[in-house]
């Protein structure tokens, strides 16, 4: 089991021709994704990785099947791809471009919600169920099959979270990237049930960062709902105040969305919060016991 | 990107926002010259920096005479102000704004800015002009009113209305006003991917009109592609010139009062690096992501900027490749030392696509200085070992 994505996904990519969409598009086939084809418009007919072009997504689907699509075009465009998508019928769309919009995302994901698609992103490294589906951009050989789920708003800090949950000899089920941008699709409050919900899944990992406060309504769902074991790790203890750090969305405000006052409110939910990531793999050592 | 507060008045000007008149000048002279134009009888010398709080720092004054506004350009043109936003070195004063005096009979707030939450924008507006708004949110927040409006059906009359209720407007054409000036408000806030606008105070004159006595913007960077007339807006001058320097070479660099220079890839985990060497024992001198496309230039870049802080005693370079190949890093550390005469410790770890490559092309270099860490506790420990000049 794994949530969201398994080996029988069927999979399209929008902006499947273009520079990046086709390197990891090539590179997630060669993991073992089943990717159906892809939505290049003005190049329908095509064949592009040995797999079909289409000119809409509505007529990748007609054709394919598929349920989810990762999203490469380019920044301008991504609010028009994601509304394409959710229009056509698309479940999950997966938005790897940095760079969208906030105006763009804010109809998108709205127009998203009101056709019942999910989305990841945008500006994330997508999701990946261990040795089965990738889709995204991270390096597939450092997840190995096992039983932690991860959530992280950082891309690099996932696969640091990842690698060291594996040394540690256990794996990861479904690990997910939700993107640090100010507005984003599915998000802990979403994801952290279907983690307590999948059985193969014991424990959680979950990587946050200062600015807004979804690590805090996290806290208050895990206290209420969540019986696995979380491990969290709160980047940006020592960012100053009133910055952007990298991410669009990682800046404190005022007082508000720093790293203290996340920790403390998922300390207050039972949750195992580390100061430095390099803790992760042992933390969750320790809730899961030695192997 | 922040613009000036005679540039958000231009945008407000645009778009039926009613402001005073004012002129952008940069000599005391054309502030004299811009005062015969406005004609008087009362003006406002106003210092035009990135920062709030410019009032209290003494950037803002009234003069009453032509005479007046030549002494106070004098005093705050070139002055360096020091404000509750600014850095505690303060910002150099190298445009003033000249205004018309404006007739105040009330002063209030208002702000559209992006809720997270909702994912929608949100119109704050308050009885409390002239003041700090996050002090009014923390001391009396009842007398912050919040209106958040759904993009998809736009600003509407009971927007307006809510407003003006929740401000106590009694009067209809008053209540006419507020609801005409906030949708227009709403409109550029929407027509130019504005972050957040903030009006304080807004002034409510004798006549019941409502003015914009200040204007703060700021603009989402992901969309100023689609509009140039607010990329020119943008002033350098206001920036850090090393965060502009990195930015050029595609790094995103924030300076930091440590003494352990970070080379990371990865917003989160070059936080999570940051985080790490405090947590050990040392400070970190700067946040630098390298981004997805580092090579020999872009690190060797980087080197140079984190050396320019002399505080720096170490660099910690943290590294987990994944579309980045790690002996693409390596390769990049030794160009970079070749270029740049790096003469501190530097403790480089690889993880990820390529690792074992990349830490036989750093053995095969022989460079002196150069510290392998195995992983992220190991590299910050010996980072945080080497600063202290262990």
């Amino acid at each position: 089991m794994s949530i969201l994505i398994n080996k029988d996904t069927k999979v399209i990519v929008q902006g499947f021709t273009g520079k990046e969409g086709s390197f990891h598009a090539e590179q997630c086939i060669a993991y073992g994704t089943n990717i159906v084809g892809g939505v290049t418009p003005n190049k329908g007919g095509q064949t592009h990785l040995d797999k079909p072009v289409f000119n809409t997504v509505g007529e990748a689907i007609k054709a394919t099947g598929a349920t989810v699509s990762m999203i490469f075009v380019p920044p301008a465009f991504v609010g028009d791809a994601v509304m394409e998508a959710a229009e056509a019928g698309i479940e999950l769309a997966v938005i790897i471009t940095e760079g969208a919009p906030v105006k763009d995302m804010q109809m998108a994901k709205a127009h998203a919600t009101k056709h019942g698609m999910k989305t990841l992103g945008p500006n994330c490294p997508g999701i990946i169920t261990a040795e089965e589906c990738k889709i995204g951009i991270m390096p597939g050989s450092i997840f190995k099959k096992g039983n932690v789920g991860l959530i992280s708003k950082s891309g690099t800090l996932t696969y640091e979270g990842a690698n060291q949950v594996c040394n540690e000899g256990f794996g990861i089920t479904t690990a997910i990237g939700i993107g640090g941008d100010p507005i984003i699709g599915l998000s802990y409050n979403q994801i952290l049930p279907m983690f307590e919900a999948d059985p193969e899944t014991e424990a959680i990992v979950m990587i946050g960062e200062i600015g807004g406060d979804l690590e805090i309504q996290a806290a208050k769902l895990i206290k209420e709902q969540i019986t696995k074991p979380v491990v969290a790790f709160i980047a940006g203890q020592t960012a100053p105040k009133g910055k952007t750090m990298g991410h669009a969305g990682a800046i404190v405000s005022g007082s508000a969305g720093t790293a203290k006052e996340k920790m403390e409110a998922l300390e207050a939910a039972g949750v195992k919060v580390v100061v430095s990531p390099a803790e992760i793999g042992k933390a969750i050592a320790e809730v899961l016991g030695k192997k | 990107m922040n613009i000036h507060e005679y540039q958000a008045k231009q945008i407000f000007k645009k778009y039926g926002v009613p402001t005073p008149k004012g002129i952008m000048v940069e000599s005391v002279k054309d502030a004299v010259k811009a005062a015969e134009q406005l004609g008087g009888p009362v003006w406002v010398v106003k210092a035009q920096i990135h920062a709030g709080g410019r009032g209290l720092g003494g950037g803002v004054k009234l003069a009453k005479s032509l005479e007046e506004v030549e002494t106070l350009a004098d005093e705050i043109l070139g002055m360096t102000l020091v404000t509750h936003q600014t850095t505690a070195e303060g910002k150099l004063v190298q445009k003033l704004y000249i205004e018309d005096g404006a007739d105040i009979k009330e002063e209030l707030y208002l702000s559209v800015v992006l809720d997270r939450k909702l994912e929608m924008p949100l119109i704050m507006a308050s009885t409390e002009g002239g003041m700090n708004i996050e002090d009014v949110a923390a001391n009396t927040p009842e007398k912050i009113i919040t209106v958040p409006v759904d993009p998809a059906i736009g600003f509407q009359s009971f927007h307006g209305r809510e407003l003006a209720f929740g401000l106590g407007l009694t009067d209809k054409d008053e209540q006419k006003n507020i609801i005409r000036f906030a949708s227009k408000l709403y409109t550029l806030y929407m027509e130019n991917d504005a972050e957040m606008i903030e009006i304080n105070p807004l002034v409510k004159t004798g006549k019941g009109e409502f003015i914009a006595l200040d204007g703060k913007m700021g603009f989402d960077n992901s969309a100023l592609g689609r509009h140039p007339d607010i990329a020119e807006m943008r002033d350098l001058s206001e920036e850090d010139a090393d965060e502009l320097e990195a930015a050029k070479y595609g790094l995103s660099y924030v300076a930091l009062d440590g003494e352990i220079g970070c080379m990371v890839n990865g917003a989160g985990l070059a936080m999570g690096t940051m985080d790490t060497i405090n947590y050990m024992g040392g400070t970190p001198a700067n946040f630098l992501d390298v981004g997805g496309s580092a090579n020999a230039e872009t690190v060797a870049k980087g080197f140079e900027i984190i050396l320019k802080n002399p505080k720096v005693k170490a660099i910690f370079v943290n590294i987990f490749g994944g579309i980045v190949r790690c002996d693409r890093i390596a390769n990049g550390i030794i160009e970079a030392t070749k270029i740049t005469d790096v003469n501190v410790p530097v403790i480089v770890r690889l993880d990820g696509t390529n690792a074992p490559e990349a830490a036989e092309i750093l053995k095969n270099a022989n460079i002196a200085n150069l510290i392998v860490g195995d992983d992220l506790g190991d590299g910050a420990a010996k980072a945080v070992a080497a600063a202290k000049g262990e």
